[in-house]
């Protein structure tokens, strides 16, 4: 909502400079979203006449012209090729300061002495326009301040309201509130019913009554079209961002901005017959007078005749009904929409208007015929022509409910005691009627406010005309009961935290991605599609964080980052049936990450190398402590298969590490292949209170066993199987070297075990060692064909 | 005696004239060994008179003792240079950098949202959490916000595709954290329901939520955190001093100014919008829209299953993006989800 400030003091003016009425209106719910002066501060300009225009003797360009400013004539050298005798034109007095403090003084131009500028709406900065002088009408007083000639010490509103108050999209409407805030009354236009000069009429036609409850219309005939608008309405309109269209347009769009009524004005010659307010019947479409041609639904209210559909009720007009220069005779509409009627259809077509903005949050029901008489009277003195009488036809208007507020219910909601005589003159400076029963209030809404159905509406009513700043802010009392604080488990926090301290950034990645990521990342070649992305690329939700970390790896590359160690923890999205909260819909968290580049930050004190499958592996086994997970070689689409594991707790999947597959490297262009990682949060977080177990009080005997076996055997079994069947002495076994080379046969390697052997109960002897020891080798020997390296 | 006193002065001679521990042993052996100038002199004494034996005794004696206090003098010395040496050559340049990893960090919103979160635990706030994917009933009706509602048009809302290709009926990509209060207040009242009065709900819902909006000032993701309190005697002055007392302590600054002005959301009333203006810095003095808020509607309460009579309560909606911005002086929302690393690496 934008007005001008001067046009809104005609209604009510406090005495309030332009900043403090901006203020007092954001504190009370209507924010000022932009304040912006109409012209940009100078001085001393005033209307003037050119007399006389004669060419400059030494300069082709300019011509020395004779003007009279209000004090007789002066001598002004001007250069604008527009400048013509008899023109009234702006003159910037010598001692004027321009925008740009640009000083004008008497001086001479070219040898011919100057006393002033004359000037161009863009040196006012007032327009763009730099083409010419900015010539003014023939009747514009000479010698008058240009700034009062033209309205220039004027503000532009920009309201951001509230769906909540439609009863401020008007001028009227705001006035009303100032004058609630302030006390000051509130002057609103006087309306007079137009009495009918003509018996021309159309009957109207409730056929969705619940839709359209009231509709009042009128022909006016015999007008002429082409009159120009008023240049104060067209100035009022201009200042509300409303470019003038016609007279009649102009007048439908002026009233609507006064008092809030929405009007359409259509060509009476097009119609046929009665004007219906009615749903559409199948198959029928309309040209909007935006040029776009639709298909109208069937709960989308119209207006119609006895022949065809002719607007879009309450949203916009059709173009074959609408008025142009060539209309001689109107037919005013002037209606009231339920909001139900109206919401959500406009967008459903894809625009906006400032009609269905309005009654899509409240019109004014009781206000039609008032619009109406206004519009009629308008057009009449503009445009001259006759008018007929009013048709209307009300069906059961929305009904205003009593609203009880009770004293104690403020208090209570508030937190700050109000009396009741407090809460009385509150709800009197808002002009809402009340009956008091005690401490309660009973008010009755009136018919321009929407926004009052429940008792908490009131409270807020009550609390913004006291001022919200006015209620304190003491720290709240309440009751100190200790959150809990389970020991067992992680916080999310905490898992970042070891990441972040194992080298890793973290990163935040849109849960929105392309289509190609789910297909090459995740094997998933049925995401979950967005039905209205903001770009292709940003088509589908995730089901796996990878395709974010790579791209971010990619750009990363981009700007010279070659070592990158990032992750990220956030939701995937699973198309599963059974899923819950929403059916349909698994949203697991996840904690993925990625490391490519160097091992190590580029350093002096360690060889340079790759960070390969190892390393990260080693960063989620200290990220899983106390617990360990088993690594199983697996297959997934995004990784190596022969370098990529899946990770197992207790049994269960958790996740995926590997390298990233040769040919994504190759594809999203990397230069070497980096490891990633992608597990599911949930059992991350679980954690272990610590037992005490006891301590054995004699001592340990540590022996290094080294065994040869097929190159192809995957540790785990083999460990697996010690550790199942070992001797009870034996309390620990560590691999602590992998050998392949010189003295080793080919398709073998050499594993390295260091184990340690204890008895809780006594010292171990060298002969219980030897003897657990040859049962370690034999063990090795007849289940994994492993020979003891000697 | 002149030829003792000219052993004990050869003897110090040749030990300070030697570097070496092996040669200092040698000299020693040649004053003080088994046959050395010294000891043989002591052996001579059996052949002296006895009362000349006393008196030459005692300055042999005192002879060696000097040459042995010379010999254990001489050897701490060149143990000492020995040392001095080694040190010397095993000095190291400490200025060399550090070896091994570097530490990594979170991000900027991660830090934003866990002082929020420590911050509002202090005061008995749980944190909850919600799906992204979320209904309309919980994202919009749930809270007082019906189909068609002029509300639902302030939030540009993703929705999915259904299997046909169409517009999926009933879910959506949450455009606020709000729905994780109608969540919460329901398995609330599921748990605690069937008692006379129920625990105080205090929870703070920090999250990624979708609209459909992408410019230098909005991104289609971004991050809210929701907070509730509901109980028997919450009331909105107690909003704005739990408000005012987070963005004082957040910010780090007592003269932090703070105000509410009315605002509208269809699931709180009153509400109000959150203002607040530093006192110092780039952003002096100018009032910076941070929160929306108000008292918990009554009909939000109703859908939950809470009596609106006998329990009050607030909620309120940052945008953590915009606190982070505020908080570090990042002046472009969209650093945020590009992953730059030089960015992110200042947050360390």
């Amino acid at each position: 909502m934008k007005f001008s400030e001067s046009w809104l003091r005609t209604f009510v003016n406090p005495d309030l400079s332009t900043d403090a009425l901006a203020h007092l209106l954001t504190m009370a719910g209507l924010e000022v979203e932009e304040q912006d002066p109409v012209a940009p501060a100078f001085t001393q300009v005033v209307v003037a006449h050119v007399l006389e225009v004669v060419k400059h003797p030494d300069a082709d360009r300019l011509n020395v012209c004779q003007v009279d400013t209000g004090n007789g004539p002066v001598q002004i050298v001007c250069g604008a090729p527009n400048v013509a005798a008899g023109l009234k034109v702006p003159c910037a007095l010598p001692g004027a300061v321009l925008p740009g403090d640009f000083k004008i003084k008497v001086a001479k131009v070219r040898g011919v002495e100057s006393s002033g500028m004359l000037c161009s709406a863009r040196e006012l900065g007032i327009a763009e326009d730099a083409s010419g002088l900015l010539v003014l009408p023939a009747d514009a007083p000479v010698g008058e301040s240009i700034r009062r000639y033209l309205d220039l010490d004027d503000t532009l509103f920009t309201l951001k309201l509230t769906p909540n108050r439609a009863d401020c999209l008007s001028l009227t409407g705001v006035a009303r509130e100032v004058s609630a805030l302030t006390g000051v009354a509130a002057v609103y236009p006087v309306v007079e019913p137009v009495a009918p000069a003509c018996d021309a009429r159309r009957e109207v036609v409730l056929d969705a009554p619940e839709a359209c409850p009231r509709y009042a219309g009128r022909v006016v005939r015999g007008i002429n079209a082409k009159a120009p608008t008023p240049e104060w309405m067209q100035k009022r309109l201009e200042r509300s961002g409303i470019r003038s269209i016609s007279a009649v347009v102009d007048v439908t769009n002026y009233v609507m901005l006064e008092l809030g009524q929405p009007l359409h004005a259509f060509d009476d010659a097009k119609l046929q017959g009665a004007i219906h307010a009615r749903l559409p019947k199948a198959g029928e479409k309309l040209l909007l007078l935006n040029e776009q041609t639709i298909d109208i639904d069937a709960d989308v209210l119209v207006i119609a005749d006895d022949a065809k559909p002719l607007a879009l009720a309450g949203i916009m007009g059709g173009e074959e009904s609408g008025v142009t220069l060539e209309t001689t005779d109107l037919f005013l509409e002037s209606a009231f929409f339920t909001p139900f009627a109206i919401a959500g259809k406009a967008r459903r077509y894809g625009f906006s208007s400032d009609a269905s903005h309005r009654f899509e949050r409240g019109v004014d029901f009781a206000g039609a015929v008032r619009a109406l008489e206004r519009a009629t009277r308008l057009i009449l003195d503009i445009c001259g022509g006759q008018a007929g009488p009013v048709t209307e036809a009300v069906a059961a208007l929305p009904q205003r409910q009593p609203v009880r507020l009770r004293t104690a219910r403020v208090n209570k909601v508030l937190g700050v005691p109000f009396s009741a005589e407090a809460i009385a003159s509150l709800l009197g400076r808002l002009g809402l009627p009340f009956v008091q029963e005690g401490g309660d209030f009973v008010v009755t809404p009136p018919s321009f406010r929407f926004d009052i159905e429940i008792e908490e509406d009131l409270i807020e009513e009550v609390v913004r005309v006291h001022g919200y700043d006015e209620i304190p802010a003491p720290p709240p009392v309440a009751r100190a009961a200790m959150l809990p604080m389970p020991e067992g488990k992680r916080q999310i926090q905490r898992l970042r935290q070891i990441l972040a301290d194992a080298g890793y950034q973290e990163v935040v990645n849109f849960a929105f991605v392309e289509e190609g990521w789910e297909k090459d990342f995740g094997g998933n070649a049925d995401p979950i599609r967005l039905a209205n992305p903001i770009a292709s690329q940003m088509g589908v939700m995730r089901s796996t964080l990878i395709g974010g970390l790579v791209a971010t790896l990619a750009n990363n590359l981009k700007r010279k980052q070659s070592r990158v160690r990032i992750f990220e923890t956030g939701r995937s999205f699973h198309k599963d049936a059974a899923a819950q909260p929403v059916a349909g819909y698994r949203q697991p968290w996840k904690l993925a990450g990625l490391a490519a580049g160097d091992a190590l930050p580029e350093q002096w004190g360690s060889a340079a190398r790759k960070v390969d499958f190892f390393d990260v592996k080693g960063d989620l086994e200290a990220l899983l402590q106390p617990f360990a997970a088993r690594f199983e070689k697996a297959a997934h689409p995004a990784l190596h298969p022969g370098r990529a594991a899946r990770l197992l707790l207790d049994g269960k999947e958790i996740g995926v590490v590997g390298e990233l597959h040769p040919e994504w490297v190759q594809k999203y262009d990397l230069p070497s292949p980096p490891v990633v990682f992608e597990l599911d949060l949930e059992p991350l977080l679980a954690g272990r209170l610590p037992q005490y177990a006891e301590l054995s009080r004699f001592p340990a005997v540590v022996r290094d066993l080294a065994v040869v076996v097929d190159k192809g055997m995957a540790l785990q079994s083999l460990l697996d199987g010690l550790k199942a069947q070992r001797p009870p002495l034996v309390q620990d076994i560590q691999l602590f070297d992998v050998y392949t080379g010189k003295g080793v046969d080919e398709g073998k390697k050499s594993l390295a075990f260091r184990i340690v052997m204890q008895d809780t109960q006594k010292t171990l002897q060298d002969a219980e060692v030897d003897v657990a020891l040859q049962q370690l080798v034999a063990l090795l020997e007849h289940q994994f064909a492993a020979k003891l390296r000697v | 005696m002149q030829n003792l006193e000219q052993i004990v002065s050869e003897a110090l001679a040749a030990f300070a004239a030697t570097q070496d521990p092996d040669a200092l042993e040698q000299i020693k052996a040649r004053y003080l060994g088994k046959s050395g100038q010294i000891t043989e002199l002591l052996k001579g004494l059996g052949k002296l008179a006895p009362e000349e034996r006393k008196a030459a005794g005692a300055t042999i004696n005192q002879a060696k003792e000097q040459v042995e206090g010379a010999l254990n003098a001489r050897r701490e010395a060149i143990r000492r240079a020995a040392l001095e040496a080694r040190l010397a050559e095993e000095s190291l340049d400490v200025t060399l950098p550090g070896r091994g990893e570097t530490r990594g960090g979170l991000h900027p919103v991660t830090r934003t949202l866990e002082r929020i979160e420590a911050l509002f635990r202090s005061i008995g706030f749980e944190v909850a959490d919600g799906p992204e994917i979320e209904t309309d009933f919980h994202n919009f009706t749930a809270l007082n916000t019906p189909e068609n509602h002029p509300a639902r048009s302030m939030h540009d809302t993703f929705y999915l595709q259904d299997e046909q290709g169409g517009v999926a009926e009933g879910v959506l990509l949450r455009t606020h954290t709000s729905p994780i209060q109608a969540r919460y207040m329901q398995a609330h009242v599921a748990k605690y329901g069937h008692l006379e009065t129920m625990p105080e709900i205090r929870i703070i819902a920090p999250g990624r939520v979708y609209r459909v909006d992408s410019d230098a000032t909005h991104s289609p993701m971004f991050h809210q955190v929701e907070g509730l309190w509901i109980g028997e005697n919450v009331s909105f002055a107690d909003l704005k001093g739990v408000v005012a007392d987070f963005l004082r302590r957040f910010f780090e600054s007592d003269d932090l100014k703070v105000r509410f002005r009315p605002s509208f959301f269809p699931f709180t009333e009153p509400s109000a919008e959150i203002d607040v203006a530093f006192m110092s810095g780039a952003l002096e003095g100018r009032w910076l829209e941070i929160a929306g808020c108000g008292m918990v509607h009554p009909n939000v309460l109703r859908h939950a299953g809470i009596d609106p009579e006998k329990y009050t309560g607030f909620a309120f909606g940052f945008g953590p993006d915009r606190l982070t911005m505020l908080r570090y002086g990042v002046n472009d929302l969209r650093l945020f989800f590009d992953g730059d690393l030089r960015f992110l690496k200042q947050f360390v």
